[in-house]
């Protein structure tokens, strides 16, 4: 399951996104009416394309799979937490129809309706995106039931709907969306503008998706702050396991890397900023962050994967943050899309970095979790199929899912080489 | 109250996604099949007919499930366990078909890996309903046992009988019939392709007699609950309607009145499925799990069925559009 989903989420991410930049780039060919933006509309909307039928599949994979690797969570859950996928699956279904619409409409449809179009293909994406991220929040943190005598009781689907880690970590995904697909899609086209700098086509392409990842990066800090200030009140646990804090302590220390060793319960060779940490989830340099020895040794979750995943993500993403800074500097004195040697170059190198800060974070949120599946209510062990053989549905799905991902890179690569010769036709 | 109605929407998605979705594998069927000199014309007919709105046809089994789930969690479970295997093999197929049809259609390269691609995703599409119909199958045979909610009747039970394979095989042909049907009627259709599907329609409509009366022969054995529906008072009357709607189709495909033989197809279909479910009712699993015994907390079912509404109310109008656009009159 964790593989499907660690798949799943990239999908996802793009499929969400793509349509917002194919949007934006239909928007300026209808108020500029240049042919260079509506050959960019049309383009990503390819790429869109893709992804969302292999979406659609790996959508309907996910949703069996859940019964079939977890059949006991869904059985205590679906009726508490069935609702977002249910207005997921209206959502989904949406995004559908506007889609092909979009891709087959081109001739058949007025340029606004059209345009239109694509627009709900966008908002159903996000939509359908923040419904899945509210379930795994109230894995997180489970509300709008009781539990008496083992049985759950007096269920409240539009309060489990609402839980207090929905807000942030819907905010977290939608941008971290935005961020690793914009600077995803930049990267491709800095490379194409590299070896030809006078190509428009690619020097529009690289603008819009710049100007969406570089608006979305800062936001992304703001909202990264946030998220660590809900951990900290929500799941102790993950805050400690996410920094490494085995002793509970006022003004905690922040840890950048380190080797973390649960026997000695202490963090090696860390970088250690004073007080950093109780800033960070408190805003009070003096405040007491809870550690790991507050909790039971068998409710810890792996302390080094969590910490070192958290690290990845946090640098992945202030790297991405320090680009996205350099690039609006460049671009406000240009008066124009950077096209500086270095700063392509180095927009090329950051093209997976907001793919791994996703994964990265993905496995914060659900390795932090661990070892429950619903934060202190049922532990992952108890959740899964009786299947004798278990390794080998896991090993069945994991398949599928390497060979959609094979798929989904290669139809892309050769759409790409496919649209290369049209696309430098309007070299202008 | 509200399971009822919650239980009304999801056979409700059951039946769109029969007579859109599983109409999509019939296309691949043909597109297999596809003989004789204008072998290609069809399979391009089938291309432009499916292309545009198979993505949408599949969103409804993601519907069905997502309700099962959330209004009947328990039935889910079982169903999921129980049934592990022919849902997995199903999920293969699922995933195999989408890839292909999307390949074929992007992956231009040689006639050789067209070809290829071609070959995959017909035959994912003969899998992967048959298997859709056996699993339908076994949740009836009464042989999946359930004690203080857990499986006892292992992974194999029901599945493997030959009332379940006899539900596939009938699945199989029915949505061979109708996709057949559709492409008669399909307005970017040529007219001698035209000829072509309308023959494969007679044909496979004509192979569905038989296999129904194979269906209800193993039924007496492999499921006698269903048999004992199927010989009720109220049988006779459904079942003749369903073989009126079976009539008016042939005619009309011999006629060539292929909007109407399209019309009767689609309620041939809805009868079947409405037969099934009522030889079935109140059973989601039989003989153990009810639509009463499985429903979630009134709660859940009372937002559920708004959101269903609401979720209706946003969906009819947009597919509705779909269709017009790319199944309308083309000016």
């Amino acid at each position: 399951m964790g593989m499907s989903l660690a798949f799943h989420i990239v999908f996802a991410a793009v499929g969400i996104s793509l349509p917002v930049l194919m949007a934006i780039s239909e928007a300026l060919y209808l108020g500029t009416g240049r042919p260079v933006f509506l050959e960019l509309a049309k383009r990503w909307s390819r790429g869109a394309a893709v992804l969302f039928a292999v979406g659609a599949v790996s959508g309907t994979v996910l949703s069996f799979e859940l019964g079939l690797l977890w059949p006991r969570f869904m059985e205590k859950s679906g009726a508490i937490i069935g609702m977002p996928f249910s207005l997921e699956g209206f959502a989904f279904f949406t995004e559908a129809i506007f889609l092909g619409l979009f891709l087959m409409g081109w001739n058949r449809l007025p340029p606004l309706v059209h345009w239109f179009c694509g627009v709900l293909v966008a908002l159903s994406g996000i939509l359908s995106g923040i419904f899945v991220v509210t379930a795994n929040a109230w894995m997180n943190t489970p509300a709008g039931f009781k539990i008496v005598d083992g049985k759950i009781s007096e269920i409240d689907p539009i309060a489990a709907m609402l839980n207090p880690a929905a807000s942030h970590e819907v905010v977290h995904m939608t941008l971290a969306a935005f961020v690793a697909t914009g600077f995803a899609v930049a990267a491709i086209h800095a490379f194409f503008l590299l070896r030809d700098r006078r190509n428009t086509f690619h020097r529009n392409a690289l603008g819009i998706a710049l100007a969406l990842a570089c608006t979305s990066a800062p936001l992304q800090m703001v909202s990264g702050d946030f998220s660590a200030r809900s951990v900290a009140k929500l799941q102790p646990a993950k805050l400690a396991a996410m920094e490494a804090l085995y002793q509970s302590q006022t003004g905690a220390p922040l840890q950048l890397g380190g080797i973390p060793d649960d026997e000695s319960r202490t963090t090696h060779y860390a970088i250690t900023i004073p007080h950093g940490l109780s800033l960070l989830s408190t805003h009070d340099p003096n405040s007491k962050v809870v550690g790991l020895e507050h909790f039971p040794r068998n409710d810890w979750p792996n302390v080094r994967l969590v910490h070192w995943s958290f690290d990845l993500m946090v640098l992945a993403g202030s790297a991405l943050f320090v680009l996205s800074i350099a690039v609006g500097w460049l671009a406000w004195r240009h008066r124009g899309v950077p096209d500086n040697k270095w700063i392509l170059r180095a927009l090329v190198a950051a093209g997976p970095l907001g793919f791994i800060a996703v994964e990265a974070g993905w496995a914060v949120t659900e390795l932090g979790r661990q070892p429950w599946i619903i934060y202190g209510v049922m532990r992952t062990q108890e959740a899964v199929t009786p299947m004798s053989r278990i390794a080998i549905p896991f090993v069945i799905f994991t398949l599928i899912y390497i060979f959609l991902s094979v798929a989904v890179v290669l139809l892309l690569r050769r759409q790409f080489i496919q649209t290369e010769a049209p696309g430098s036709e309007l070299v202008t | 109250m509200f399971e009822l109605i919650v239980a009304g929407f999801m056979f409700m998605a059951l039946i769109f996604y029969a007579v859109t979705g599983d109409a999509d594998y019939g296309g691949g069927m043909w597109d297999l099949l596809a003989t004789g000199p204008r072998a290609d014309e069809q399979r391009k007919a089938i291309e432009k007919a499916i292309g545009p709105i198979w993505e949408a046809d599949h969103v409804w089994l993601i519907l069905i499930i997502v309700i099962l789930f959330t209004g009947f969690p328990p039935a889910f479970a079982t169903m999921m366990t129980a049934l592990n295997i022919p849902f997995t093999l199903m999920l293969i197929g699922i995933v195999l078909r989408g890839s292909a049809f999307v390949f074929r259609k992007y992956d231009v390269k040689s006639e050789e890996t067209h070809r290829r691609w071609s070959v995959l995703f017909g035959a994912a599409s003969f899998f992967t309903p048959f298997i859709q119909g056996l699993t339908l199958g076994a949740l009836s045979t009464g042989q999946i046992h359930i004690v203080d909610g857990r499986v006892v009747s292992g992974f194999f039970a029901g599945w493997l009988t030959p009332f379940a394979f006899a539900c596939g095989l009938f699945a199989l042909v029915l949505f061979a019939f109708l996709a057949a049907t559709y492409l008669t009627a399909d307005p970017s259709t040529e007219r001698h392709v035209q000829d072509d599907f309308r023959s494969r329609a007679l044909w496979s409509g004509a192979a569905l007699v038989p296999i129904a009366l194979i269906v209800f022969l193993t039924s007496k054995d492999g499921a006698p609950r269903m048999y004992h529906g199927l010989t009720q008072w109220w049988a006779p009357v459904l079942v003749g309607t369903t073989i009126v709607f079976a009539l008016a189709a042939f005619i009309s495909l011999w006629l060539r009145r292929f909007a109407l033989a399209r019309i009767a197809a689609i309620a041939e279909v809805t009868l079947i499925l409405g037969g099934w479910s009522v030889a079935q009712f109140p059973n989601l699993i039989t003989p153990g799990i009810t639509i009463f015994n499985a429903a979630a907390p009134e709660i859940t079912l009372r937002l559920l069925t708004y959101a269903l509404a609401v979720g209706a109310i946003v969906l009819f109008p947009s597919l509705f559009f779909l269709f017009r656009v790319f199944k309308g009159k083309h000016t």
